[in-house]
């Protein structure tokens, strides 16, 4: 993995989150308790998305009980393309990807051909707990098929490239592109193997990447080049991103945002306890972006406001970086 | 940050508790800080023998006083058909048989267990103002003329006590003393001179406590007053050490009373014993103490594995919060671990790994068979019940013994371990299983190493308040800000 450790002074210097200060810091601090299914349970976060009006992939079906299930093959007769998914899965799994019909079989994104059968039993494991936390009863959705926008469908291995947006009270403070690798398995989880592409703030254009904890330049599999790399519509996604935080009210937030080749940014999920791999990604640490939000004084009211400030603030290239904080006595406990 | 107060007010009410209670139960029970602290204790054991007449019959046995460098751990009075009760009288406690009516050779038995504590002070009897004795001549004359040789060359009680007995002992020559000794015993004549001098001095019976030594009489001894305490003078004039006689008798004149008998006679039996101070405690802590003795044994064995669990949840919050190492199930590692006290940490391991990964096989089977979460545990739980079966019957006939205490594991925590543990195998690859399952083996392997070190049990056990402490520790942790050691590995990629 990577090579040799690096001292604690060092990474405080860099301002560096760790995963206690992330923990007592800003998820305990900021991330009311009580909001946590509203971001746990893709459902309730589709269903205040929706009325929010926050563009996310189309929900079509909701399965809740175990007799719903002959239902459903009513309900996917005239679908080609869905996604069934747990409502409180985690770290993708129980997601199935229908991408198209082959008379009575559907098909997965693999290839692979699957009958009603096959699907009933995946819809019932999952009510039953099989994909879910702890193996609680869960509830399913099924949603429209996000399509892969054709700037990402070169770039990522397979699945759809996500967008991750750390929303610090209602700024997006950081940014990260999570791309498939062979490695994550279709996947855009970074401790699977994806490859994070840490993405300027201010601009929309790569920064650096990172698989594994190492920094890369070329996609694993694609070959394809990751420098100077630009997210298309990134005003829009960062404005989704930062309306996310009114409706949830959590503070300390990561937006998972994908790009429909025709509907643009969609909320996909949320999560209320973001990882910290995407400061690798973008070679930067958290918290000088999280005090300088922090110590904001002039709340900004209104989204646009928010993004603008973002946008001057929190640039990757910044012709006039952001102003040295007060260095705080060590701070060991919190 | 902006709570800090409350949590460290907390931690200090907390260590200050846990200690101030572990300090005072030391300092007043003497329960050991360390284990396997050997005291030596004396069993003493009076024997009353006497003929009895007929009737009513009671018998009275002066009962050694509280004194410095003894403690007194329990005291009976056995003897069947007698009533017994220890009575004060004045500072001196009696031993008090009686029955109705007696006839022949009685046998009465008092026994006595003391423990040697140079630390235990009794505040000493003050005593009464000397009386000047009365001699009949020529005792008198003789009497003043020992004094008025003794008296110059001495400066204090103590050093005119040691002339005098010098004088008793060595100078058989001085007509004076020969002239008293006809008439008085040494001690008697010493203290009567000592009183005629001026020093608060009085005859008392001391027992020589000796190991093993049976049959023992009582010895007259002097004690006389000097800077606030008394002290033991052998009037034989050999130098007497205070930590082999315990005191038995000082005001009145005989040990023992018999009434309705005769050939009454009283002996003393003794032994000592290296025993650990733990064990001694245990019987003196009273029962408000907190203390877990009062427990029924049976009980307390349990406590001595429970009061273990909060170090090995210590132990994880250290590898977790501080080190961040990531392990299968939160306390799984500290249930392994009291696990491993039992079986001892390489058959423990062994055994283990052995049924962990025999489930895993077992279970990536049970997967193709797309079997209902709730089943599939029990499934598992079934397994790995008859996985444990098999290896205790194998290792059984094969001779290890060791394999039968692999029915110490919990099995309900196997079985999650390995379904948690085959998740993982689908969902994030082998490499994830083995970083989880060996993270969770080094933890329970440090959890179990520090849970079995003697000054953990014994202080978890002997001194539950310490947990208070421990609390805090944990609590502290709970509110550690700062880096993980892990994470100066994983943002090593920051040190260009």
């Amino acid at each position: 993995m990577t090579s040799g450790w690096i001292s604690p002074l060092k990474l405080r210097q860099l301002g560096i989150l760790g995963m206690n200060r992330r923990n007592i810091g800003y998820i305990g601090r900021y991330n009311p308790r009580d909001r946590y299914p509203l971001v746990d349970n893709k459902l309730k976060t589709k269903v205040i998305a929706q009325k929010a009006r926050l563009h996310v992939p189309e929900l079509l079906h909701v399965v809740e009980t175990q007799h719903e299930i002959e239902a459903i093959e009513h309900q996917l007769k005239d679908l080609d393309e869905f996604v069934i998914k747990p409502a409180q899965g985690s770290g993708g799994r129980g997601i199935l990807v229908i991408v198209g019909r082959d008379g009575e079989h559907y098909v997965k994104s693999s290839g692979t051909h699957l009958t009603i059968h096959d699907i009933k039993r995946h819809v019932s494991n999952t009510l039953s707990g099989l994909h879910s936390l702890g193996g609680r009863p869960d509830v399913v959705i099924i949603e429209g098929l996000v399509k892969v926008s054709p700037y990402f469908s070169n770039i990522s291995y397979e699945g759809v490239p996500d967008i991750r947006l750390i929303v610090f009270k209602g700024y997006p403070v950081m940014g990260m592109m999570r791309l498939a690798t062979h490695a994550s398995d279709g996947k855009a989880n970074l401790h699977q193997g994806a490859v994070g592409v840490g993405v300027d703030i201010a601009t929309g254009r790569s920064v650096a990447a990172v698989k594994n904890n190492q920094l890369v330049t070329h996609h694993p599999d694609t070959g394809v080049s990751l420098q100077n790399l630009q997210v298309p519509d990134w005003h829009n996604m960062l404005v989704l991103a930062a309306r996310c935080y009114e409706v949830t009210g959590l503070g300390y937030l990561g937006c998972d945002i994908v790009i429909d080749a025709t509907k643009g940014p969609l909320l996909l999920e949320l999560n209320a306890r973001p990882g910290l791999s995407i400061q690798i990604a973008n070679n930067q640490g958290l918290v000088p972006r999280l005090r300088h939000v922090e110590q904001l004084e002039d709340y900004y009211q209104t989204v646009e406001d928010r993004v603008a400030h973002a946008i001057a603030t929190f640039q990757a290239f910044p012709d006039n970086p952001l102003p040295e904080l007060a260095t705080h006595p060590a701070e060991v406990f919190s | 940050m902006t709570q800090r107060g409350p949590l460290m007010f907390l931690v200090t009410l907390l260590v200050v508790a846990g200690l101030g209670t572990a300090l005072y139960r030391y300092d007043t029970y003497r329960i050991p800080l360390l284990p396997g602290a050997q005291q030596t204790v004396w069993q003493v054991e009076a024997r009353v023998e006497y003929l009895a007449q007929g009737g009513a019959t009671q018998a009275l046995l002066t009962l050694p006083p509280d004194q410095s460098g003894f403690r007194v751990i329990s005291e009976s009075g056995a003897s069947s058909g007698f009533g017994f009760d220890v009575s004060t009288r004045g500072t001196q406690r009696q031993a008090h048989w009686t029955k109705r009516s007696a006839q022949g050779e009685q046998t009465l038995f008092y026994k006595l267990d003391l423990v040697k504590d140079p630390g235990y002070e009794v505040l000493p009897d003050s005593p009464m103002p000397p009386e000047t004795p009365v001699w009949d001549e020529p005792y008198q004359t003789a009497a003043l003329q020992v004094l008025q040789s003794a008296l110059p060359i001495s400066a204090d009680a103590r050093s005119l006590a040691r002339q005098l007995a010098r004088d008793m002992t060595l100078a058989r020559s001085n007509q004076n003393i020969n002239l008293l000794l006809d008439r008085y015993q040494p001690p008697e004549l010493m203290t009567t001179l000592l009183n005629a001098a001026g020093v608060s001095a009085r005859m008392v019976q001391v027992l020589e406590l000796e190991d093993g030594r049976r049959r023992q009489g009582l010895r007259d001894f002097v004690q006389f007053w000097q800077d606030d305490e008394w002290h033991l003078l052998d009037p034989s004039g050999a130098e007497a050490d205070p930590s082999r006689l315990l005191l038995w008798q000082t005001t009145t004149p005989s040990v023992l009373e018999v009434l309705g008998g005769s050939r009454s006679r009283v002996t003393f039996s003794m032994i000592s014993q290296s025993r650990p101070a733990g064990t001694l405690a245990n019987e003196t802590a009273p029962g408000f103490a907190i203390s877990l003795y009062s427990l029924p044994i049976a009980e307390q064995g349990m406590f001595k594995l429970i009061m273990l669990l909060p170090v090995g949840a210590l132990v994880v919050a250290l590898m977790r919060i501080l080190v961040g190492i990531k392990t299968s199930g939160t306390f799984m590692p500290v249930l392994i671990a009291l696990a491993f006290l039992q079986t001892e940490l390489l058959p423990g391991l062994t055994s283990f790994i052995l049924v962990v990964a025999m489930g895993l096989v077992i279970r990536s089977y049970l997967s193709a068979l797309n079997l209902l979460l709730v089943a599939r545990i029990a499934t598992l739980v079934v397994l790995v019940i008859g996985i444990i079966t098999l290896f205790s019957i194998v290792s059984y006939h094969l001779g290890l013994m060791g394999g039968l205490t692999i029915t110490f594991f919990p099995m309900i925590i196997l079985a999650w371990t390995i379904e948690r543990m085959s998740i993982t195998w689908e969902e994030e690859g082998p490499k994830e299983v083995l970083i989880q399952g060996g993270g969770s083996l080094l933890v329970a392997t440090l959890a179990f190493l520090v849970m079995d070190l003697a000054v953990v049990r014994h202080l978890a056990f002997n001194f539950p308040e310490l947990h208070l402490c421990l609390l805090a520790v944990i609590l502290m942790l709970g509110r550690y800000t700062g880096y993980r050691v892990m994470e100066l590995r994983r943002f090593a990629v920051f040190k260009r």
